[in-house]
Order: structure tokens, then C-alpha cells, then sequence
């Protein structure tokens, strides 16, 4: 029946609307996601730099800032106190939102989901195509809010009301809140319309042969995103409704007896607290979002260039659910300072921390991965070692943070600007890139050169933690984050102020080399598309479904019958086979065992 | 200038192209594919693995050398000293873990790159094994989170009845300090009643009386202007008026009925309540413990008090609470930190606005013996009602 659905979809006329534009193919709206997420990443990275330039040269006049910025924002090179804040938010939302969520589940998601499943397409094609063009539509308001009068939403990418509610109480929490506020509203649309599509065609059409337990352990970490995804993005969407009704509709969820630029309200009986609530009751499951399709990526790199059964497959996938679960109850460690019960706050000191350990034991089932492994360094697989570096060093300052004692002291300071950077930001974009360098020849039948890649990987992980190290000790030194300037430190510690601007100083380069060194990435992306070599159909001698596929690709994934699947598809190096890999679509032996 | 520059950009574009050109081309004549990952270029980044390791581990021990705190002065207050002790225990913890972890990660691949002839060890599991670093963490986290929660339990209890009492309340973007008086007990507080002579809205049945009559002169003067027949407004400009009367005499309506309801007998605890101008200074006694009543005015702010390791935010809508007992006075600091400009502050720690940075007050700790004459002169100086 499958092999006539097929025939079916073979025989439309494919014109250029349908096919580039609006394509319901996953591998199309795969590439979609990719390219429009590259264009955001490259913009906040931008947006980074920018900010960046004010805090290690603060008062100094730089044309770069007056190009990008012009006289409004930027007046004599020096960036505005209003737009400072406006881009370390918009910077933010993009780069959780929109690159890390949308980027990264969107992109391989919807390539891998069914291609590794051996599915002809995902559940609903149309679905996804929505999911697409809602992300395109919420990505090109985000952007907008950045070219108006009154600049971007300012109040930090978590726009805690009042400060965000109140137009009053600073340029950006008018129209630029309005639109944030939009733009993240249809987001959460096309997030949800994606998860739902993810969770049904993964327990629907997985091939024959493909058991929950067969299934690699990517689309074990998409699932579990996925779920996570709907259950948590309809929070955040009531959070935002709420917040736009007292916005525009005089209610007073979030406000109670406000003073504000010498005006008094009337609204009484609302709480910012709840909006915090509502808002890391999906923040932190947001975490994991952004961050479980990096380690799904990774799993699979890792084992595959190893050459190495990953190890531990269960606790692997027993460490994602427990992950996956935790992630529901940790909410408020963001909120250990915010006038939350204190006894409260202990009980999320103890779930909070309860997440070290699937998270050591993934770590660990890693080390033990690579332990007497044959090691291939593809640049995918230096990426996916930079992600376990990572998420060690960014994990463990999580242990401070989750104390509530401990962060008293540092919460709201750069050490949790660091800390989350690492753990999150770093991990999930080197997740991100190694699956570009890994999957690339999926999209564009193509190879990557790797060269560069080498190049791009080694002044990424320099850079970034060039950028991220010594952000720790700015932040164990109690410099708030979001200051505009730390040269108020020399009005009453002069000693402190010039160390917190030296290290900001080093920062700031790290950065614009971190910056540049992207250039190298963007160059070989782009020169690979049209110019790259030609791939063969499993460069990395994998096992796994999405390398038997044609290398061109075509509609419905595989020419004639689906694959069947007889056995996890981590068999390598088995001893006794021919070979250094056994893909899934190969029967067991007579007397073998699955593993 | 910038011709030029675009110029080289272009130029540089293309020289990359044509050199990742003729590395194709050799590649080809070489036979060498993409995918084929040689031998030269595994050993090459195995090394690099290990090299990053060492300038990774090196350049950790140096930052903790040369900035260790980042210039954070050793803790002022009782509280700042156990947390001091734990974070430094939990950072030994965690470098102990950051050191291990990243060598073995970084040890394997520069051991165990591919080289020809040596397979990979098949090893998909051993169930013994991950109970070890199961329960190893466990064990480790059971000791952080106990450690944790004895010191959370003893900072967020309540105060000793006879700690002293000091209200500070942020506003776009400064601080506004109120002692509590003789008898230590703050006056009670309403933000209706918020006005140039009391910026703190604190509650007597003459501000209530003070503030009615003048709401009842607003509400007048915008039903006045509404009414007027001489003017002609837009219809924009109307109904801001008419929203403006409509809230005003909301307020006007809630403050009658707190009239009515006010108990004066509580009046004597605001009366002898101090109330600095915004934006001075704090003044605080060496050995003394303190109890702040945090509130705010607009937005959220953090009151942030790096020196004394303490911190809570001030909620518009709520009172939010904080304890800390300062333990060296900032005359003992300066001497200590070898600077005679050092001042204690009291920081903002929620972005709430473009001056967000700018909202610091200087606090200044003092000797019990200095305290003990300051303050009784202060307190009946500058008591709310004299």
C-alpha cells in the first residue's frame, strides 16, 4: 500500500512554488529551517558583538557601532543606553528561540525523524509546512521590532512584568514589547504544530523491524523534546496572553500597586510572581529543548566516529526520560531571590539537583564510548567532543546555582550568564554544527570540506571558551548582568573595577574572534552547496537508516519498498563481522545476538 | 575607505575559492575523498585534544590565581563568612569533577584515534559499571544538598525580634532608606498615599487626610477641565482625560474608605520612623543584626548587597524580607583593602530600565560606639513627625 502512496506522490507536477516555497517534502522544510536559522544565528551573533564592543570598550566611540547602528542608536559610535538593553534582548530571544528551538528541532527533526524511522514523509505534511512559514512569519516581526522608533522589547529575553508590561517604564516595553510579545505567540504555534508532528509520525510510522528500542538515539531525544515541547510552550502562550491583556485590556494579572514615572495605577491584586511561574514553567523544560536534539546528535556522532556501540543504550535513554521528567519540577530555582516561599525554594533545590545525575551519567557513558574507541575526527565529531566538554563545564557551575544558599550571592550576576552560555548555548550549537558537518550531503548531496571545518572547530572551542571562562570569575566577582557600563565599580572600588574591565576586555576580543571564526563556517557552507564534491551514499559508514536512501534525494525517501529492520543500530566494531559496521537493514547472523 | 575594504572582502572571497580549488583538484588526483579521514590529519587533532587540555587546565589555574573573587572583597557580614566557606567547598568540589571529567574526555581522544590495524573494543554495556557513577554522584550531591539546605534554612528564617529594623524601597533609580525609629517597629505603608512630602506612601491619619485633599483638588481640576467650554479636545485626548478622572476617582473612593477604617493608635510606630532622602546613604551597625523590608515602587529591582553576600528582590505589590549582620565596618574594610575611597554599596540586580546600572547606594557600617550617639540624635532629628 506504501509503494502506491508512493507512486501517488511521484507523479505531481512539481512547480517552483510547491516544491522551494511552499514544499510539504520534511527534507525541504528541513533545509527551510536550516538556511532561516543560520540567517537569525548570524544576526544575533551580530547583535552580540555589538553588545560586546560597549562592555570592553565602554564610552568609546567605534564607526562599527555607527555603521550597524546609525546616529539614532549609536550617536557618535557610542551605543544608546536604551538600544544596549534592546539588543542584549533580542540577542537573547533569538538565540533561544529562534536558533536553538526553531533551528535546531526544526532542522533535524524534520530531516531525521523520517529518514532514520524509515518513514515516507512525516505524519502530516501540511502540518509542517505551517509549522514552517508560522516560524518564518514570528522570525520576520522579531526582526522588524528591531527597525522601529522606539526600539526592540529591552526588559531581558525573560521580560518580567511590570517592566515589561508598563509602556511607561521604558522605550522598549512599548511596540517593540507588542510585537515580542506576537512574534513569540505565533513561535509557539509553529513549535507546537512541529512537536505534535514529531511525537505521531514517532509512534506511528516507524518501519518494520523499528521497536522503541531499535530506534537511535536521536529520535529518542527529538521525542522526548517534543514532549516536552507540548507540554510545556502552552504555558508560556498563556503567559504571554495574559501579559498582552494587561497590556492593551487594563487587567491586572501581573500589577499591583504600581507608581510609575510619577503616574499612579489603580491595578491592585496581581503578582509579578505569577508571570515568573507561568514563565519558567516553560523556561526550564525550554532548556532542555534547546538542548536534548544537541546530545541526540551527539549520541549518534560520537558512536558513529568511535566506531564504538554507544554505551549504555538504556541508561541512556533511561538518563533522557529521567531528564525529560526532572525538567517539569525544577522551575523555580530561577526564582530563589524573587520573594518565593523559602520553603518552596528548598524542595527545588533538592529536584534541581537531583538532574546531576542522568546528566553524569551521560557523561560518563560517553568517556566510556570514547574509552578504547578508534577515533575518526570528522569535523562533526570535533564538535560533538565539544559538546561533552562543554556540558561538563557548564553542567557543574549548575551545581552552585541550584544551591539555593549559593545563589544568593551570584544569581542575576554574569556567573549565570556563563553558566547558562555553556551549558545550553555552547553545547547546543556545537550539537547544531556537528549535525550540519555530519548530515550535510542529506540536504545538498554534497560534502563539506574538512579542512575548514578542522579550522572552524578549533577557533570556535578556543574562542568560545576564550569568552565563557573568564565570564565566570566577572560573575563571582558580583557583577550584575545587563549593566550598561561596569566603570560605575570605580565610584566605590576602584581595584574591582579594573579587573572586572580587564576581563571584560579579554571577553570582548574572545568574542569578535568567536565571531569571525564563523565566517570560516558560513564560507564552506555556502561554497559546499554548489561547489562541494559530490557524496556517496554512507560516507561515514554508519548504521542507520538515513544513509540507505538515495544519494539524490527523492520524494517518499526510498525508491520502491521501506527498509525493514532487524537489529539496534549501533553495531560496530562487532567482533566477528566483516566489517566495522553493521547497518540496521542487515539480518542477525544465525546465533547472533542483538547486543 | 570603505570601497577599498569591500575590495580586499571580495578579493579575499575569491582567493579562499580558488585555493579550496586546487585542493579539490589535488584531492581528486590524489584520490583522496572528503569522508576519508587521513592519518596525518587524526593525529593531528588527537594532539590538539590534549594541547587544548593542558592551555584549558593551565589557563583555569592561572585565572584562579590572578583573579580569584574578581577583586570581591572577603565577606563583610556573618552570613557572607559561611557563604564564603560553602561556595569554596562546592568550587573545590566542582574543579575536582571539571578536572577529571574533561582529562579522562580529552586523554581518550588523544589516545585512541584511529590508527591502522588497532580495532575498536565492542563494549555496548556493564550494568555494574553505571551503578558506580550512578550512585557515586548521588552520594556527593547528598552531601552539596544537605550542606546547602542547613545554610538556606538558617539565612531565610525569621529575624530575632530584636534585630533591627530598616525599610529600602526601590524606584526607577535610586533607593530610599527608612529606619524604623526608637521603638523598632516599622509604620505601616499604602502606595495611595505616595506623594512629594511622603515618598514612601507611609500610613497616619494625616497623610491620609493630606492625600485625599489633594486627590480631591486633582479630581476637581480634571472634571474642571473636562467641562470646560472654552476648550476643544480630539477625541484621543478625551478619553485619556476621561480614563485619568475615571482612576483618580478610583483612588479618591479607596482612600475614603481607608479613612474610615485607619486605626490611629498605629500611628505612633510611623511617626518616630526616619525617612532619608533618596539616594544618600545607609547606615548600619557593626554587629547588629538587620532585618530589610524590601519594596518597590514601579518595577522589580534586586536588592543586591555583594559585599555582605545577601540578596532579594523588592516586588511591586508585596514586602519582600531579608537578614544579614555586617561584621567589619567600612573604616576596618578600607584599612584590610589598603584603599581609602572603598565604600560598601547596595546595587540593583533586575534590569528595570535604562539607568538600571546607575541605581547604587553607599552603605556605611559603622562602630557599635559611634552608632550608639549617631543614632538617637538621628532618629528624633529626623522622626517622620516630630
Amino acid at each position: 500500500m506504501e509503494a502506491v502512496a508512493h507512486e501517488a506522490h511521484g507523479h505531481h507536477e512539481e512547480n517552483f512554488v510547491s516544491k522551494y516555497i511552499f514544499s510539504q517534502d520534511h527534507k525541504m522544510i528541513s533545509k527551510q529551517f536550516l538556511l532561516t536559522a543560520i540567517f537569525m544565528g548570524v544576526v544575533a551573533m551580530l547583535l552580540s558583538i555589538l553588545f560586546r564592543i560597549q562592555l570592553g570598550w565602554p564610552g568609546e566611540s567605534s564607526s562599527f557601532l555607527h555603521t550597524f547602528l546609525g546616529d539614532r542608536w549609536a550617536p557618535n559610535g557610542i551605543l544608546d543606553r536604551n538600544m544596549y538593553l534592546g539588543i542584549v534582548t533580542i540577542h537573547g530571544t533569538i538565540m533561544v528561540f529562534f536558533l536553538l528551538t526553531g533551528g535546531l528541532s526544526g532542522t533535524f527533526s524534520n530531516m531525521l525523524i523520517p529518514l532514520q524511522l524509515g518513514a515516507r514523509d512525516m505524519a502530516s505534511g501540511f502540518l509542517n509546512m505551517l509549522s514552517y512559514w508560522f516560524f518564518f512569519i514570528s522570525s520576520v516581526i522579531m526582526l522588524s521590532s528591531l527597525f522601529i522608533e522606539t526600539g526592540p522589547a529591552s526588559g531581558g529575553w525573560t521580560i518580567y512584568p511590570p517592566l515589561s508590561a508598563l509602556p511607561q517604564a521604558m522605550p522598549g516595553s512599548g511596540l517593540g514589547m507588542t510585537l515580542w510579545l506576537t512574534s513569540i505567540a505565533i513561535f509557539i504555534a509553529s513549535s507546537l504544530l512541529g512537536s505534535l508532528n514529531y511525537i505521531v509520525t514517532i509512534l506511528n510510522l516507524r518501519t518494520k523491524g523499528m521497536t522503541m528500542t531499535r530506534m537511535p538515539l536521536t529520535i529518542w531525544a527529538f521525542f522526548i523534546t517534543a514532549v516536552l515541547g507540548v507540554l510545556s510552550f502552552p504555558v508560556l502562550f498563556s503567559a504571554v496572553l495574559l501579559l498582552l491583556m494587561d497590556r492593551l485590556a487594563g487587567t491586572s494579572f501581573y500589577l499591583s500597586d504600581i507608581i510609575i514615572g510619577g503616574e499612579i495605577l489603580d491595578n491592585t491584586g496581581g503578582s509579578p510572581l505569577l508571570f515568573q511561574h507561568l514563565f519558567w514553567f516553560l523556561g526550564h523544560p525550554e532548556v532542555y529543548i534547546v538542548f536534548l536534539p544537541a546530545l541526540g546528535l551527539s549520541s549518534e556522532i560520537i558512536s558513529t566516529n568511535s566506531r564504538k556501540p554507544i554505551f549504555g543504550y538504556r541508561a541512556m535513554i533511561g538518563s533522557l526520560l529521567a531528564i525529560g521528567f526532572l525538567s517539569f519540577i525544577v522551575w523555580a530555582h530561577h526564582m530563589f531571590v524573587t520573594g518565593m516561599s523559602p520553603f518552596l525554594g528548598s524542595v527545588f533545590v533538592f529536584t534541581t539537583l537531583l538532574i546531576a545525575i542522568p546528566s553524569a551519567v551521560k557523561v560518563f557513558n560517553y568517556l566510556t564510548t570514547l574509552w578504547r574507541g578508534s577515533i575518526v575526527y570528522t569535523p562533526a565529531m570535533l564538535f560533538a567532543i565539544g559538546l561533552v566538554s562543554s556540558f561538563i563545564t557548564g553542567g557543574i557551575t549548575g551545581i552552585i546555582l541550584a544551591d539555593a544558599t549559593l545563589d544568593i550571592a551570584v544569581h542575576d550576576t554574569y556567573f549565570v550568564v556563563a553558566h547558562f552560555h555553556v551549558v545550553m548555548g555552547l553545547s547546543a550549537v556545537f550539537g547544531m554544527f556537528a549535525g550540519v558537518y555530519h548530515w550535510f550531503s542529506k540536504w545538498y548531496g554534497r560534502m563539506m570540506n574538512t579542512r575548514l571545518g578542522y579550522v572552524h572547530f578549533w577557533l570556535t572551542i578556543v574562542s568560545a571558551y576564550g569568552v565563557f571562562f573568564p565570564m565566570h570569575f566577572v560573575g563571582i566577582a558580583g557583577a550584575p548582568r545587563r549593566y550598561y557600563d561596569y566603570s560605575v565599580y570605580d565610584a566605590f572600588d576602584s581595584a574591582q573595577g579594573g579587573m572586572i574591565f580587564e576581563l571584560n576586555h579579554v571577553i570582548s576580543m574572545f568574542a569578535i574572534l568567536g565571531g569571525l571564526a564563523q565566517l570560516v563556517f558560513l564560507f564552506n557552507f555556502f561554497y559546499s552547496i554548489f561547489r562541494g564534491p559530490k557524496a556517496v551514499q554512507n560516507p561515514w559508514r554508519s548504521n542507520t537508516l538515513d544513509w540507505t536512501t538515495p544519494i539524490e534525494p527523492i520524494h517518499g525517501n526510498w525508491p520502491g519498498e521501506l527498509p525493514t529492520v532487524y537489529r539496534w543500530p549501533y553495531d560496530y566494531s562487532k567482533p566477528g563481522a566483516a566489517e566495522d559496521f553493521i547497518p540496521q537493514t542487515v539480518p542477525l547472523a544465525p546465533g547472533e545476538e542483538e547486543h | 575607505m570603505k570601497f577599498i575594504v569591500l575590495i580586499v572582502i571580495v578579493l579575499g572571497i575569491i582567493a579562499i575559492a580558488q585555493m579550496m580549488r586546487v585542493y579539490e583538484l589535488t584531492s581528486k588526483l590524489r584520490n583522496r575523498r572528503e569522508e576519508d579521514i587521513q592519518l596525518r590529519d587524526n593525529k593531528l587533532n588527537a594532539t590538539l585534544m590534549l594541547i587544548f587540555m593542558i592551555v584549558l587546565f593551565g589557563s583555569y589555574i592561572f585565572m584562579l590565581f590572578r583573579y580569584g573573587r574578581g577583586g570581591l572583597p572577603e565577606p563583610a557580614s556573618a552570613e557572607g563568612v559561611n557563604y564564603d566557606w560553602l561556595m569554596d567547598l562546592n568550587m573545590i568540589i566542582i574543579s575536582a569533577v571539571f578536572f577529571l571529567t574533561n582529562f579522562l574526555l580529552f586523554f581518550f581522544c588523544f589516545k585512541y584515534y584511529k590508527k591502522p590495524g588497532v580495532d575498536a573494543y565492542f563494549y555496548p554495556h556493564n550494568n555494574k559499571l553505571e551503578l558506580v557513577w550512578t550512585v557515586i554522584p548521588s552520594m556527593v550531591l547528598a552531601v552539596i544538598i544537605i550542606l546547602g539546605l542547613k545554610d538556606w534554612n538558617s539565612r531565610t528564617a525569621a529575624a530575632a525580634p530584636e534585630s533591627v529594623r530598616v525599610e529600602i524601597y526601590g524606584k526607577q533609580f535610586d533607593w530610599t532608606v527608612r529606619y524604623a525609629g526608637l521603638d523598632n517597629q516599622l509604620g505601616e505603608f499604602d502606595y495611595k498615599l505616595v506623594n512629594g512630602t511622603n515618598p514612601l506612601g507611609i500610613v497616619t491619619a494625616e497623610t491620609i487626610k493630606t492625600r485625599i485633599y489633594e486627590m480631591d483638588s486633582i479630581v476637581s481640576m480634571l472634571e474642571a477641565n473636562l467641562n470646560d467650554p472654552k476648550q476643544v479636545y480630539s477625541k484621543e485626548t478625551l478619553d485619556k482625560m476621561e480614563d485619568e478622572l475615571a482612576t483618580k476617582e478610583r483612588i479618591y473612593q479607596r482612600l475614603i474608605q481607608m479613612q474610615q477604617t485607619h486605626d490611629v493608635r498605629k500611628d505612633v510606630h510611623a511617626n518616630d520612623d526616619v525617612v532619608e532622602p533618596s539616594n544618600t546613604e545607609l547606615v548600619l551597625c557593626k554587629g547588629k543584626e538587620y532585618e530589610f523590608n524590601l519594596r518597590s515602587q514601579d518595577v522589580i529591582h534586586s536588592a543586591y548587597f555583594p559585599h555582605f553576600r545577601a540578596q532579594m528582590n523588592t516586588v511591586p505589590g508585596m514586602v519582600t524580607r531579608l537578614k544579614f549582620t555586617p561584621t567589619l565596618t567600612t573604616k576596618e574594610m578600607r584599612e584590610k583593602l589598603n584603599n581609602p575611597d572603598f565604600n560598601y554599596v547596595l546595587m540593583c540586580n533586575k534590569v528595570c530600565g535604562a539607568s538600571h546600572s546607575n541605581m547604587m547606594l553607599k552603605i556605611k557600617v559603622v562602630e557599635p560606639a559611634f552608632y550608639n550617639t549617631w543614632w538617637p540624635m538621628k532618629a528624633s532629628e529626623g522622626a517622620f513627625k516630630k
